[in-house]
């Protein structure tokens, strides 16, 4: 073990026994942070039945896992969880907490970090360790969270720092990072902590009714091949022609921040900063302009194919085809000549 | 029965219509060519506001904005739509504050307007997106928060429930009163003007606006109590100095970059047949499709 304080937390998110994509993302860039930092890796998981938990955050490199149970502890309320990492954090002073940018690390984070009075940064897209000097007082800062993320809808980039207070705190969207086991037999220690001791019986004021969590029929984060559609499809119904091309071609529909905005695509087929972040092997942006956020959700796309009326559609300069044309035009020819061609 | 409610709004920069004039030739944004706006979800915000008071005669519908003097354009337009009364949080000191020295100085605000039963705003603000600014208020004044609110479903004075949306579904809640509620961009569209209001309300000023207007529109102000709109300053919320504005932001912008993405050599293909279908074929043949 390294250095046995100020790590790196991670709130790990969980249901029905699963901890969620986004925190074993966010486990993954927290080991390579730790390492370069020279800390423990550590999680935190808050909930009820949560055996054998460890199983699963193990493998990511996880040093020391908290676990806090408590039957009134899931479904997840926004003052249990709260008083959980408030009081934990004043005890063990991580230097650096991470989290989803779901909806329930975006109602957590800036409960947290308003009461320990710490930075908090809301969908990063990098996160990095460097120095920093304050251009007022030349004070110098070593080892800081480059908390970065694109602002202004996405038409800069800005790297944000916490000087002075801790911890450092971000949130990040699911696939933004990537999810790599470091190695399937790591092993971590397991501490179970009192919940008595952390939430007190007034902070269950918030009692849920009723509750209809279901799992998306919208894949688009792990489906191979991408069909998405921008403001420029003019319609719900213009999308129609890319569930066809898309049924063809045996892909997901994806759609732009100002078509879904539109109410053109339902919102879990939003692409960008603030939706989902993809890489799948061919990506087909039709008469999407390729504002700054939807591409740093798409950029890592294999191959781009860009159908746009446009010939200087900002997309056009990161996508490997770039056909100039009438989407309802192409897309048929394209359906039509697929099914000529394949087997 | 009636509820005192303080609506949460911000004035925004359209950043969903970033022209391509937007931004300067080094990289830095150029404010004036985009238009200021009513954040859209503190407008979904405003709407299940008004619902209330329709419901419950009686109630007051109070915006609070902090932000630059011409705020007060949306507590007018807030006004128009069926608000009672607003409130511009304005000062110099609270200027290059981050999420969390403003959530101070808005719930300094609300101490100060004190009598309130529940607190209103949208989910996020679009130029920054980081939904942050209610959970903390809630924080700062020690009551609960619902965020993601699509529908109130249930009010009474104690306690309010309300449905949210999540990811995957919804879940409604039910949390005591006084709590802030901050509203998804899903729930009810605003309500449009309405006439008779904007006929009531278009004089409605501010102490910096009634400054430069003629004598005869300050004599109305004078006359017409409900024309004012207040402007409170850090002293007047009794802020503390170290906690607002760029000294009592925990965050620092380290650097700001234009954004710009290295071109990729691509293809360019006409739209006719050969083409598409030779591209086809390409995609088939090194297993991309098929």
């Amino acid at each position: 073990m390294a250095e046995d304080k100020n790590n790196l937390i991670v709130y790990c998110e969980y249901e029905d026994g699963k901890v969620a994509d986004v925190s074993l993302e966010l486990l993954t860039k927290g080991r390579v942070l730790a390492d370069k930092l020279g800390v423990n890796l550590e999680a935190i998981v808050i909930g009820d039945k949560l055996e054998g938990i460890e199983e699963q955050v193990f493998p990511y490199g996880v040093d020391r896992l908290y676990k806090v149970q408590d039957d009134r502890l899931y479904p997840y309320t926004s003052n249990p969880h709260s008083s959980v990492l408030i009081n934990l954090f004043r005890e063990i002073k991580p230097q650096i907490c991470l989290m989803g940018a779901t909806c329930i690390g975006r109602d957590l984070g800036p409960r947290v970090s308003s009461c320990l009075h710490s930075g908090l940064t809301a969908d990063c897209t990098a996160l990095e360790i460097g120095d920093h000097t304050d251009p007022k007082t030349g004070k110098e800062y070593t080892d800081l969270l480059y908390q970065i993320r694109p602002a202004f809808g996405g038409n800069i980039v800005a790297t944000i720092v916490n000087p002075e207070c801790r911890p450092q705190m971000a949130t990040v969207r699911e696939g933004v990072m990537k999810k790599e086991i470091k190695d399937p037999n790591y092993k971590g220690e397991v501490i179970d902590l009192d919940p008595k001791k952390y939430v007190s019986d007034e902070d269950f004021v918030v009692e849920i009714i009723d509750r209809h969590i279901e799992k998306s029929k919208i894949n688009i984060k792990n489906s191979p091949i991408i069909v998405a559609g921008g403001y420029g499809m003019g319609s719900k119904e213009g999308f129609e022609l890319l569930y066809k091309l898309a049924d063809t071609l045996g892909a997901e529909v994806g759609a732009s921040r100002a078509a879904v905005d539109a109410g053109f695509a339902e919102h879990e087929r939003q692409i960008g900063q603030t939706g989902v972040t993809v890489r799948p092997k061919l990506y087909i942006a039709c008469g999407i302009s390729g504002q700054i956020q939807h591409i740093a959700g798409m950029q890592e796309s294999s191959i781009i194919i860009s159908i746009n009326s446009d010939p200087n559609a900002p997309i056009n300069t990161i996508a490997d085809y770039v056909i100039t044309g009438n989407v309802e035009d192409v897309v048929p020819k394209l359906i039509k000549y697929y099914k000529k061609n394949s087997k | 029965m009636s509820f005192n409610i303080i609506v949460l709004a911000k004035q925004v920069p359209d950043t969903r219509n970033v022209g391509k004039d937007a931004m300067k030739e080094d990289g830095t944004i150029n404010r004036a060519a985009l238009p200021a706006i009513f954040n859209p979800e503190d407008l979904n915000a405003l709407e299940q506001a008004l619902r209330i008071k329709d419901a419950n005669p009686g109630s007051t519908v109070t915006v609070l904005t902090m932000g630059l003097p011409r705020a007060a354009e949306i507590v007018r337009e807030a006004m128009y739509r069926g608000a009672d009364a607003g409130i511009v949080l304005t000062d110099r000191p609270f200027g290059g504050a981050d999420t969390l020295a403003t959530s101070y100085s808005l719930a300094q605000a609300v101490k100060k307007f004190g009598n309130y039963d529940l607190i209103l705003g949208g989910r996020q603000a679009i130029d920054g997106d980081t939904a942050q600014v209610g959970p903390q208020i809630a924080e700062k004044l020690g009551i609960p928060q619902i965020t993601y609110a699509e529908e109130i479903v249930d009010l009474n004075p104690k306690d309010i429930a309300v449905k949210r949306r999540l990811e995957h579904g919804v879940e409604t809640v039910k949390a005591p009163l006084p709590c802030v509620v901050t509203v998804n961009g899903t729930a009810a569209d605003c309500r449009p003007r309405n006439a008779m209001r904007v006929m009531k309300y278009k004089y409605a000023a501010s102490p910096s606006e009634k400054a430069a207007l003629p004598a005869e529109r300050q004599k109305l102000l004078e006359e017409r109590p409900y024309l004012n709109i207040n402007e409170w300053n850090a002293a007047f919320v009794e802020a503390d100095p170290a906690q607002i504005g760029l000294p009592g932001s925990p965050t620092k912008v380290k650097t700001v970059v234009n954004v710009v993405f290295t071109a990729k050599e691509n293809l360019r293909l006409e739209n006719n047949d050969e083409q598409l279908e030779n591209l086809i074929k390409d995609l088939i043949a090194n297993h991309t499709i098929g």
